[in-house]
């Protein structure tokens, strides 16, 4: 064992200065590194009202928890709070779980490379807590669980290793909030680990609200097996510095499915370049992946890449993107790669404006232009997903409309 | 202007992308009034009704639209309908995301009502396609459903209804016509009738369903012809838009 984590230590080492392969370079000397502090185990009530209403934007509530199956908050480096309400679900702190749990090596590092990049790197070399969720055997959570990553010293690194694991036959809802809690530089490291179980569900919806000068570099993986489901839903409408994501699940069963859902908007001064990878390796995999962007003056790249590599597996890549006003940029980059005969794969990408149309038709109802505008990208930022719980559909359009009201 | 007009259209000549499409039109419709107009393809039907409700492709090189005695020639889409005047469209756009419950909302300027809102579904048989996006893969005979029920939550004063039965199977026409019927009032006593309709016809089929006053036949950017909607029908069926064009030369 202490060997193994000796050879992982000396690949994060060799990876310390290795630029990720796509995205802007980020500079991690010019922010503090933090030290990792221990799990502190407070009350939720004793986070300060102020931080409690920005994660609230993003979908984690801290004041009433009755409707959750459980909590985890991280602040900085330091896990503040994990609690659970429902037998057969667990949260935990990533460090707390690899005491508890010898066998959690097997997963620590197996989904994402440690060596992937710099940031990769980082997290390793700074001994990274996070949350670990697990949902035992057959049990279902009844309500979401959440989790927050809150970034609250200004000029600093916040690193983060997430684990998650739906046994066999599980579901697993969760919601996750990301803020910040100023608008001093800062940047967010989040490593997060899927492991989705034969038969096992996991819905995975991720709210972003960060600062304008905060670099965001998440790095996500997900293995699925034998008639597993992994959805996950994305939604970044408030402004970033930067952000560069490209989440990848590997479908390893027999009909595995992995589901993408992403609604971005990059405002002047944001740069987003996010994407989703299926790799469908067992016959009767399938991957969805819908991307709904927009852009009101920041620039996006819009990434897609679906690759089957046994038949009868089945992709689809959708990616729309709105430019609103005269200035950013929206680049959609969807590719499909099929490697065997009998494989079904297609994409479909469209970058423009509001139709002029659509806006006149909305008007010939009475609608004024603002409010036919409105009503247009509203819509247009509506996925429908298949399969997310309703509460969880709510707490997504919710995150939507708070934010859309600073589109128009 | 004469006051007792609801609409009033006086000299309108109008371009489409620059090309001249109607030429010096005049037009009158009283309240509780519904004309209708016939014509061949391409004589200006479409163009004299986007251009009443003011859509802004059809550009008014010269002439008047009066609505309820203001001058709206140049008023905006939107404005016209808070006014009062309803469209319904031939060929509406797909608006993904925008539900059609959405639509009946707009139209109704609420936010929520979901009882008014199922309940005018229902009359157009369309409770199903609530929770779609407006017109995305609606057949010929639900994009005119969808238009009705918008125009029966608008409750305009005055409807214009572009080709109402074009795409649409007979069994679906009698509906249309009784959702012509309810949108324009003519479930009331004439007396008591206000709202008033003009009807873009090609094959006059709706006239078995819906009642109108005065039919007209525009043909070549101008009305060339007035009377009972019927004889003028019956005439087209039997000779043709040409016989038209010929009476008007003697």
């Amino acid at each position: 064992m202490f060997e193994e984590i000796k050879i992982r230590q000396e690949k994060a080492k060799a990876a310390e200065g290795k630029k990720a392969a796509i995205g802007a370079d980020i500079d991690l000397t010019k922010f503090e590194s933090q030290d990792t502090s221990k799990p502190k185990h407070v009350a939720t009530s004793s986070i300060p009202q102020g931080d409690r209403n920005k994660i609230l934007a993003t979908g984690v509530t801290l004041d009433d928890v009755s409707q959750r199956s459980g909590t985890f908050v991280q602040i900085d480096n330091a896990p503040m709070h994990a609690a659970v309400t429902q037998d057969g679900i667990e949260v935990m702190a990533t460090s707390e779980a690899l005491t508890k749990y010898a066998w959690l090596k097997d997963y620590y590092w197996k989904a994402v490379a440690v060596d992937a990049d710099k940031y990769t790197a980082h997290v390793e070399s700074h001994n990274a807590d996070g949350y670990f969720m697990r949902a035992l055997p057959g049990v279902k959570s009844v309500f979401p669980v959440q989790a927050c990553l809150y970034l609250a010293r200004g000029k600093s690194i916040q690193d983060v290793h997430n684990i998650i694991i739906a046994e066999e036959g599980s579901e697993l809802h969760i919601i996750t909030g990301c803020s910040t809690a100023g608008r001093e530089p800062g940047v967010h490291l989040g490593i997060s680990e899927f492991f989705i179980k034969k038969g096992a569900k996991v819905t995975f919806t991720m709210i972003h609200s960060w600062s304008p000068e905060t670099e965001v570099r998440p790095r996500t993986a997900a293995i699925i097996e034998q008639d597993g489901l992994f959805m996950s839903n994305y939604v970044i409408m408030r402004p970033v510095h930067s952000l560069q994501a490209y989440p990848s699940a590997r479908c390893v069963g027999e009909n595995a499915t992995v589901r993408f859902n992403s609604v971005v908007v990059a405002t002047p001064g944001s740069t987003i370049d996010l994407g989703s990878r299926a790799f469908l390796n067992a016959k009767g995999a399938r991957t969805e992946m819908v991307a709904r962007t927009i852009s009101t003056g920041g620039d996006i790249i819009s990434r897609g890449y679906i690759e089957a590599n046994e038949p009868e597996t089945k992709g689809h890549l959708e990616c729309r993107g709105l430019i609103l006003g005269d200035r950013g940029t929206i680049h959609a980059i969807p590719e499909i790669k099929g490697t065997r005969a009998g494989v079904d794969l297609s994409h479909e990408a469209a970058v423009g404006k509001i139709a002029e149309e659509e806006v006149e038709y909305l008007m010939a109802r009475g609608l004024t232009r603002d409010e036919s505008t409105a009503a247009i990208i509203r819509g247009f930022l509506k996925v429908d997903i298949q399969g997310l719980p309703a509460m969880l559909n709510e707490e997504m359009q919710r995150a939507v409309k708070s934010s859309e009201k600073e589109l128009f | 202007m004469d006051k007792e007009n609801l609409l009033e259209i006086d000299n309108l000549f109008v371009s489409v992308d620059d090309r001249e499409i109607l030429h010096g039109l005049n037009l009158a419709v009283k309240p509780g009034e519904t004309n209708v107009i016939f014509g061949p393809n391409g004589g200006g039907k479409t163009t004299l009704l986007m251009t009443i409700m003011g859509f802004p492709r059809y550009k008014v090189l010269s002439g008047k639209i009066y609505f309820k005695g203001q001058d709206v020639t140049e008023m905006p889409v939107d404005e016209r309908a808070r006014l009062g005047i309803g469209i319904s469209f031939q060929r509406p756009p797909v608006v993904r995301g925008v539900k059609t419950r959405d639509m009946v909302l707009a139209c109704l300027k609420q936010d929520d009502n979901d009882a008014l809102v199922n309940e005018l579904a229902e009359r157009a048989h369309m409770t199903s396609f609530l929770g779609r996006d407006i017109n995305s893969s609606f057949s010929g005979g639900e994009i005119k459903r969808s238009e009705m029920l918008q125009l029966l939550a608008q409750g305009p004063d005055l409807a214009l209804l572009d080709e109402p039965e074009s795409g649409v199977d007979l069994e679906n026409i009698a509906l249309i016509g009784e959702l012509i019927n309810e949108v324009l009032g003519k479930t009331h006593p004439i007396r008591e009738r206000s709202r008033s309709g003009l009807i873009i016809s090609h094959t006059g089929h709706i006239l078995d369903y819906v009642n109108a006053r005065t039919g007209y036949v525009l043909c070549g950017g101008q009305i060339i012809c007035d009377g009972d909607p019927r004889d003028i029908l019956n005439t087209i069926k039997e000779k043709g838009y040409q016989e038209c064009v010929a009476c008007l030369k003697k």
